[in-house]
């Protein structure tokens, strides 16, 4: 990451993913959904301490939103959360217009921007010297957007967001640590397990 | 399937006077599928229309046809049944999301896809683009059909959704222009 690149004035702390997750997971107390994107987002998910109320993806790079979106749409009296790498989220930008439009006011987006494809190896994104991706949720009618200052103030824009009137996308800045653990690799049960923690299934 | 029997005699539609885009969204509403994200075609204009213009549907375009089959698959899991509108090089694009979420995660992923590239097609690439559509299909054992004639498609439409949902298993409809018209050549 070529911090000294970086857009001047963002004034916000470098935190880690797992922290946050782990803050993020500790404030859910009526069920909320959460949608952990490819890689190190969803593993970081799953070492918080597996909900059943817990998504995992293991491939489509930049769905975390779109998959998020759908639940939303669905179950419009629960919280959803979804967390997303910003080089996942590069793969998607269109998906930020769409929400935006259809203004799903239960959905809270989280961007861990590292700078970096960390999982492949560390190789900066495109994004990484120029883009705000904040800004570029804005620009795509997401007015509810902001980088998080700190760790405090991600909990706070947490909790702003669960009484919002719209979609709310808050962007972090993290450090290039890999995941904390690694998510078992098993699809079905994932949406079994999803399913019947989102009401719609019962477990056999 | 007493009730489904009736309703999908092959006789039924052409009795009474119906569309393509007619049956398809009568057909999706007896299913109780109510998303339907699309990326447009001129192909689809008229159904996507009549969509709109109907208050049992949540319909809108996405800005690529990937992204509506992530807003499906979580549908799906929140307990909203989806379908998903697109042209051919439209479905071009799927692959990747096809072999890592709609068919290891068992996702009932509909899809009508409006046929081009063949028939008639005007635009090289577009009649390549079309050859890639059913070996992608078939290489991950995509259910899949092509539907050329009106008196059977009520028939098609019907059980391959209720297929797609009780086998959990996505499913391609593609439209032929044998049944749409397709897009000509007007300059």
């Amino acid at each position: 990451m070529n911090a000294q690149a970086k857009p001047p004035a963002r004034n916000t702390k470098v935190m880690n993913r797992f922290d946050l997750t782990s803050r993020l997971v500790a404030k859910l107390e009526n069920e909320e959904a959460v949608i952990g994107g490819i890689g190190n987002t969803n593993f970081d998910l799953w070492a918080a301490g597996h909900r059943p109320q817990n998504f995992y993806m293991l491939g489509s790079m930049g769905l975390a939103f779109p998959i998020a979106l759908g639940v939303a749409l669905a179950q419009p009296k629960r919280r959803v959360f979804a967390l997303e790498g910003d080089g996942s989220l590069l793969m998607q930008l269109g998906s930020l217009s769409t929400i935006a439009m259809l203004a799903p006011k239960n959905l809270t987006m989280v961007v861990m921007d590292n700078g970096i494809y960390q999982i492949t190896g560390a190789q900066p994104t495109p994004a990484a010297a120029m883009t705000d991706i904040v800004a570029i949720a804005i620009a795509s009618g997401i007015a509810s957007s902001a980088w998080a200052a700190d760790e405090e103030d991600f909990e706070r824009l947490v909790e702003q967001s669960m009484s919002a009137s719209g979609p709310t996308l808050i962007g972090v800045r993290i450090d290039d640590k890999p995941g904390t653990g690694t998510t078992r690799r098993d699809p079905v049960q994932i949406r079994e397990r999803f399913m019947h923690g989102m009401g719609v299934r019962q477990l056999l | 399937m007493a009730v489904a029997e009736q309703k999908t005699s092959p006789q039924a539609s052409q009795e009474q006077g119906q569309t393509w885009h007619g049956i398809i969204q009568q057909t999706l509403k007896r299913n109780e599928i109510r998303l339907v994200p699309y990326v447009p075609d001129r192909v689809l204009t008229t159904l996507i229309k009549s969509l709109h213009a109907d208050p049992y549907f949540t319909t809108f375009p996405t800005a690529r046809e990937e992204e509506a089959v992530g807003i499906i698959s979580g549908a799906w899991m929140g307990g909203m049944k989806g379908a998903v509108l697109m042209q051919t090089s439209g479905f071009a694009t799927l692959a990747n999301v096809l072999a890592s979420l709609a068919v290891p995660y068992q996702i009932p992923l509909i899809m009508f896809v409006s046929e081009r590239g063949t028939l008639g097609e005007f635009n090289y690439g577009q009649s390549l683009v079309c050859r890639t559509m059913r070996p992608v299909l078939d290489s991950l054992a995509v259910e899949h059909h092509t539907a050329t004639r009106l008196d059977e498609f009520e028939f098609i439409v019907d059980r391959s959704i209720k297929q797609a949902i009780t086998t959990q298993a996505p499913v391609a409809l593609i439209l032929s222009p044998l049944l749409t018209g397709g897009k000509v050549f007007d300059k």
